[in-house]
C-alpha cells in the first residue's frame, strides 16, 4: 500500500481567488480524502441586521457577493415583502426578472472564463470575459454599476429602464446568442475540453441529491431542481424549464451553465417582450413582524434567506444560507480518485464563492 | 473535427483589433447612470438633514448650527439614496470615480445658502375713516 501524504491546497493558490482551504490526502498523485476548511474572511454581515434599518439593510444583503449581487437583494426583498404583505407592482418583477438573468449571464461567462483558465486553456478564458463585459456595459446602462446594481428596494425597483433602452436591448440579444453559442460550441464539443473533464469529479443524483447539492451541481446529476420553476418574479408568467444533464461529472456541470446562457438569453427576450406597463414601487408603510423563509435561484444553486422581524425597524434575525455552503459536502465527494493536477478544475466545477459563503 | 473548435476565433483574434480600449490615453466608459461619486453644492443646501438620515453607511454629516456638510468618501457606497432624497437638488452624482488616496480625510462644506428674505409685508392700510 502506497503511503499517505497530506497536502494543504488553499487558502492562497493560484487558480483560485477565493479562501477555501483543503487538506488533500493522497495515496501517490491520487485524492483519496479531502477535508475542507472554511472560515478566512467572515465579516459578520447577519449580525449588521440589527443595526441597519431593515430597508437600508438590501445594501448590506446586495454586498454578501459580488457576483449575484442583485439576487441577494432581490431574495432580501422578496422576504421583508412576503412579511409585510407587500403586492409588488408588475413591471417591478419583470425587471427584477431581467436584471437577475443578467446578472446571471455574466456569472455564468465569469465562471467559464475561471473554468477555462483552470485547465489551463487561456484564449477561451479571454473570449469568455470579452462576451461578460459587454453584459456588464447593458448592467451599468440600465443601473448605473457593473457589479453593485443598488435597483432593489423594499417595494419594488428603485430605476425603470426606458422603451428605447429595452429596444435596444432586444436588437442586441440575437448578435449576443450567436457569439455566445460560439463559445458555447467550444465548451461543449472541443476535444481537448472533453479529455480533460468528461469523467471527472463524477457523482451520482442519487448522492447528488443525498448530500443537498443545489444549482448546476445538482442538475448536472440529473436532479432537476431549479427554484425559478416556482415562479418568483416573473418567472412563473415566463415558461421556464430547468436545464438539466445526467452524466454528473465536470463537462456536465459545464455543459449545464453554457445551457443556462442559452436559457437566459431566452428569458431576457421574452420579459421584454411580454413588459407591462405600470408603477415601479409601492409605498411602504409599517415595520416586519413575522418571519419567512425567501429562496431565489441564484447562478451557483439556491439562496435562502431566513429573515424575522419583531414589529420594530430593526429584524431580529437574519441567516443567510448561500449556494456554495450546500455544494461543499457533494465537493468532498467528488474528489476522492481525482488526480492531484485535476483538483483546480473539480474544485471550480461547483462555482466556489466563499466570500458569499463566509458572509 | 474537434479539435478545431476554436480555429475560427483564434484567426478572427488574430486578424481583428485588440476587445480592450488604451485605458489613461481612452476614458473608460461610463453611462448617463454610472455611480461615480456623490458632489456637493453649498449655495442650495438648506440644512434639511434628509441626506444624513436617508445615509445607509452614515457616511454624511450635517452640522446645523456652524452650517457645515461633511461626507466622509471612505464610509461612502455611492448607492445614491442621498440623491433620490434632496429636496433641492444640492446632491448630485458624478459619472467619475474619485482617484484611490493614502489618507483618511472627511470632506468638509460650510454651506452658504442665504435665506432670501421674504418682501416685507406690506403695512396694514389705515382704515380711511380713523
Amino acid at each position: 500500500m502506497p503511503e499517505r501524504i497530506v497536502v494543504p491546497f488553499g487558502p492562497q493558490h493560484p487558480v483560485l481567488p477565493e479562501p477555501i482551504h483543503l487538506d488533500l490526502v493522497l495515496e501517490d498523485e491520487t485524492v483519496v480524502e479531502a477535508i475542507p476548511s472554511i472560515g478566512y474572511i467572515h465579516r459578520g454581515l447577519e449580525r449588521l441586521i440589527e443595526k441597519r434599518e431593515f430597508t437600508e439593510y438590501v445594501y448590506v444583503a446586495e454586498r454578501i457577493c459580488g457576483i449575484c449581487s442583485f439576487m441577494h437583494a432581490l431574495c432580501y426583498c422578496q422576504g421583508i415583502e412576503e412579511i409585510m404583505k407587500i403586492e409588488v407592482p408588475d413591471r417591478a418583477k419583470y425587471l427584477r426578472t431581467i436584471w437577475s438573468e443578467c446578472s446571471r449571464l455574466h456569472s455564468h461567462l465569469l465562471w467559464l472564463g475561471l473554468f477555462a483558465d483552470g485547465m489551463g486553456f487561456e484564449n477561451l478564458f479571454m473570449r469568455s470575459w470579452q462576451l461578460r463585459e459587454s453584459v456588464l456595459d447593458v448592467l451599468e446602462d440600465t443601473t448605473g454599476g457593473r457589479v453593485i446594481q443598488g435597483t432593489c428596494k423594499v417595494g419594488g425597483v428603485r430605476r425603470d429602464i426606458g422603451a428605447e433602452k429595452l429596444d435596444e436591448m432586444h436588437r442586441a440579444l440575437d448578435p449576443f446568442e450567436e457569439q455566445c453559442r460560439e463559445l458555447g460550441d467550444i465548451f461543449l464539443n472541443d476535444d481537448t475540453v472533453k479529455y480533460r473533464l468528461q469523467g471527472l469529479g463524477v457523482i451520482s443524483k442519487d448522492e447528488a441529491y443525498a448530500l443537498g447539492a443545489v444549482g448546476p451541481t445538482a442538475r448536472a446529476s440529473g436532479v432537476a431542481m431549479d427554484h425559478r420553476e416556482t415562479g418568483y418574479a416573473a418567472y412563473g408568467d415566463l415558461g421556464f424549464k430547468p436545464v438539466v444533464e445526467t452524466a454528473g461529472d465536470c463537462y456536465a456541470r459545464c455543459a449545464v451553465r453554457v445551457k443556462e446562457i442559452y436559457a437566459s438569453i431566452n428569458l431576457i427576450r421574452q420579459a421584454i417582450d411580454q413588459m407591462p406597463e405600470g408603477p415601479l414601487d409601492v409605498k411602504v408603510k409599517g415595520t416586519p413582524d413575522g418571519e419567512y423563509f425567501s429562496r431565489v435561484e441564484q447562478p451557483r444553486g439556491e439562496v435562502i434567506h431566513y429573515l424575522k422581524g419583531n414589529g420594530s425597524k430593526h429584524l431580529s434575525r437574519a441567516r443567510i444560507r448561500t449556494p456554495t455552503l450546500a455544494n461543499i459536502p457533494p465537493l468532498v465527494k467528488m474528489l476522492p480518485g481525482a488526480q492531484l493536477a485535476d483538483v483546480p478544475v473539480v474544485v471550480l466545477s461547483i462555482d466556489p464563492c466563499i466570500s458569499c459563503t463566509e458572509r | 473535427m474537434g479539435i478545431f473548435q476554436m480555429t475560427k476565433t483564434v484567426l478572427r483574434n488574430l486578424f481583428g483589433g485588440p476587445a480592450t480600449r488604451q485605458y489613461p490615453a481612452v476614458p473608460a466608459r461610463t453611462s448617463s447612470l454610472t455611480r461615480g461619486h456623490v458632489a456637493f453644492e453649498p449655495s442650495t443646501c438648506r440644512s434639511c438633514g434628509i441626506c444624513s438620515r436617508r445615509c445607509p453607511c452614515e457616511a454624511i454629516h450635517l452640522d446645523k448650527e456652524a452650517k457645515v456638510w461633511e461626507i466622509n468618501r471612505m464610509r461612502c457606497i455611492a448607492c445614491g439614496d442621498c440623491v433620490e432624497g434632496c429636496p433641492f437638488g444640492s446632491i448630485t452624482m458624478e459619472q467619475t470615480y474619485l482617484p484611490p488616496v493614502v489618507e483618511h480625510v472627511v470632506e468638509r462644506y460650510t454651506i452658504t445658502y442665504v435665506k432670501p428674505e421674504k418682501p416685507a409685508k406690506k403695512p396694514a392700510e389705515e382704515s380711511t375713516g380713523a
